[in-house]
Formats: structure tokens, C-alpha cells, sequence
């Protein structure tokens, strides 16, 4: 039980996809301009990466692994995450329209979101377990979504502000990533004990 | 090599089967109102009424946010089968018939600047850079969104000129009808 605790912590905070591995910025700088598109984007990345990391496993475990078909995992992991992301796709236009137009072309791009293909492909280099793939993906995905609201509520509170003309708009969001990335290495620390 | 075909082909064929069928139960179903209004509507996306364009205006429309006589190219025509689709009473008398108004060109302004071309939502304007520029007024649906990007001003709306192909007898005003009605009474 503490193993997996551990494991949520580790990849939702420790090890963040975006702010320690430096995965899927384009997503997380493009939907992280309001509170409620990041809240939209983190949960449909939670789903898919998620999904997709135990859905990678299965393939894994049942198809690639036993017929030594290692050369097509970058294909046929990239095949899955599409598939998936489709399915989401549909279930946002059903469920919420708003949703589905804030999100726009974002919504579609979660397939080239390399964080979703990095995680799944992170689970085969380690040689996770079924349980073990899905704390990681969800861990991943959790530490995405808060990255992106904690994002978003910043960038919020800096479009209020008066920021100096060529530090306006993408430059100050960088910046205020940078910033998150060096207080994310604050938790590097827990991992050592 | 034909575990790799074989492996890729199936995996393939069960994701694209499990999509087709999500999309059948997940189907969105379009405002049927809607679409009929979108169908009714000029569909050049001029966007005078001040939406993004007839999908949108359609939208608002069915949702009762805007007026039946909100398109002005359409005129009284587009406003009175709008009003027939919605069940609303169109009293015709409220709104003023605008003539139908197309771009026209003064050559003596025309610099060939080619930026009302660039703007024309109706490809109606013919002409190339340097060169006097034209204006169809078959294609033109008056949009006037090159009136305001001519830097010249040298684009005007205008009535369509009368010439044989356009002239048509005048139509009976209602009030000469009313005034029949009561003689004959």
C-alpha cells in the first residue's frame, strides 16, 4: 500500500511530467490561459493517459512482449493513445458543448501530447505491473492537471497586471513556469528519504 | 514478419470497429430547428446581423436570442420564411424593405490596391494588383465588407442598375390592394 502511495507522489509531484521531464508544454502553455479550460484539459488528459497507459500495458504484456515485436511499440502505442483520444473526443461533444469549444484543436492534439506516449513508454522501460501502470498514468495525469490549473490561476492573476511590453503575454508565462520548475525541485528532496 | 502485418492489422481493425461504434451511441444530436434555420439563411457569412456567420446566426436564432429579421441581405423575403419556420406572426409593415443594394467600383479611384478582392466573401470582385478592379454584381450578395477596406473610398453600395436582364413590373403595394378591398365593399 505505501509502495503505491509513494508511486502517486512520486509521479505526481517528484517526478512531474511537465515541470521535471519537461513533457507536453505545447498543451500546458495552450489551454493554461483560464481557470476552467485547464480544469477541462486536465481531466480529459486524465482519462486518456490513463486509459492509454493500462490499454499500452495490456499490448504490451499480451501482443508485443510475447512476439517479440519490440519495433512496432512506438507505432502501436501511438495507434491506441489516437483511439483513445477519438473516444474522449466524442464523450466531451456529447457531454459538454462549452467545453468542447474552449478546448478546440487542443482537445484532438492530447494524440501528440508526448507526455501520454512518454508515460506509456516510461511504464514498458520500467517494467511495471497492471496496478503499477495505472497509478503511474493516473500520478502522471495528476500532476499534468495541477500543473496546468496552478498555471492557468497564475496566469489569471498576471493578466492583471502591468507587465513591462516585451515580457507581455508568451515571455511572462514562460517565465512563471520557469519559477514552478524551480519550486518543483523543492520536492526532489522527499524522494531521497 | 507476418505476426507484425498480422498483429497491426487486427489491433487496427478492433479500434476502428470499437470507434465506429461509440460514435453511433455517442452521436450528437444537431439541433434539427436549428439546421433547418441555417438552411433558410443566405449562407455567405457576411456576418452584418453581428454573429460569426449563419451557423451562428441560425443558433441564436433558435434559441430565441435574436429577431427573424436580423439578416439584412436576406430582407423581408429571408425574414418572412424565417418567421413561417418559427410559427411567429411577421408583420411586414414594421420593417423598411431595404433595396438590394451590390458593390459598385469608381474607376477613377480604384488604385489596384487588390485588398476589397482579398475581403470579398463572394469571390465578386475581379481585377488584379495594379489593374482597375470590377465589381459582378450577379455575385456580389452586398455584405459591403470592401466598402470599408477600400482606402480610397472608392467603393459605394449601390441599387442594382435597372437594365433589361433586371427590370421587372413593380409589385402591387398593400395599400392600393386595401383600398380596392374597401371600394369594392
Amino acid at each position: 500500500m505505501q509502495e503505491y502511495v509513494l508511486m502517486l507522489v512520486g509521479t505526481a509531484l517528484v517526478n512531474n511530467v511537465v515541470l521535471v521531464k519537461f513533457l507536453g508544454l505545447c498543451p500546458t502553455m495552450g489551454t493554461s490561459g483560464k481557470v476552467e479550460t485547464a480544469l477541462g484539459m486536465g481531466m480529459a488528459t486524465t482519462f486518456v493517459m490513463t486509459l492509454s497507459s493500462v490499454l499500452a500495458w495490456a499490448i504490451e504484456s499480451a501482443l508485443l512482449a510475447p512476439f517479440e515485436l519490440g519495433f512496432l511499440r512506438t507505432l502501436t502505442f501511438i495507434l491506441v493513445i489516437a483511439a483513445v483520444v477519438q473516444f474522449t473526443e466524442m464523450v466531451v461533444r456529447r457531454v459538454s458543448q462549452p467545453l468542447y469549444q474552449a478546448l478546440g484543436i487542443f482537445l484532438p492534439l492530447i494524440t501528440t501530447n508526448c507526455a501520454v506516449l512518454g508515460v506509456a513508454l516510461l511504464n514498458v522501460q520500467e517494467g511495471h505491473g497492471f496496478i503499477q501502470s495505472l497509478l503511474y498514468g493516473f500520478g502522471s495525469a495528476f500532476g499534468f492537471s495541477l500543473i496546468l490549473i496552478v498555471l492557468a490561476g497564475l496566469r489569471e492573476r498576471v493578466a492583471l497586471a502591468d507587465v513591462p511590453a516585451p515580457f507581455a503575454g508568451a515571455p511572462i508565462s514562460f517565465v512563471i513556469a520557469g519559477l514552478l520548475s524551480l519550486a518543483f525541485m523543492g520536492f526532489a528532496g522527499i524522494s531521497t528519504r | 514478419m507476418l505476426t507484425a502485418v498480422g498483429s497491426l492489422t487486427v489491433l487496427g481493425i478492433t479500434l476502428g470497429t470499437l470507434l465506429g461504434i461509440a460514435a453511433k451511441y455517442l452521436a450528437v444530436q444537431g439541433d434539427a430547428l436549428e439546421a433547418e434555420l441555417e438552411g433558410l439563411l443566405p449562407g455567405s457569412n457576411c456576418g452584418q446581423c453581428g454573429f460569426a456567420g449563419c451557423k451562428a446566426a441560425a443558433a441564436a436564432l433558435a434559441a430565441g436570442n435574436a429577431q427573424v429579421t436580423l439578416c439584412p441581405p436576406g430582407g423581408r423575403a429571408v425574414a418572412a420564411t424565417l418567421a413561417a419556420k418559427m410559427g411567429h406572426a411577421f408583420d411586414a409593415g414594421g420593417t423598411a424593405e431595404a433595396e438590394p443594394l451590390v458593390a459598385f467600383v469608381h474607376e477613377g479611384r480604384c488604385i489596384g490596391c487588390s485588398r476589397c478582392i482579398q475581403k470579398c466573401s463572394s469571390d465578386g470582385i475581379v481585377g488584379a494588383p495594379k489593374q482597375i478592379h470590377t465589381v459582378l454584381s450577379d455575385a456580389c450578395h452586398g455584405c459591403g465588407k470592401c466598402v470599408s477596406e477600400c482606402p480610397t473610398e472608392g467603393i459605394e453600395m449601390m441599387p442594382i442598375p435597372v437594365t433589361l436582364a433586371t427590370w421587372h413590373w413593380h409589385k402591387p403595394a398593400p395599400q392600393a390592394i386595401d383600398t380596392r378591398a374597401k371600394a369594392e365593399a
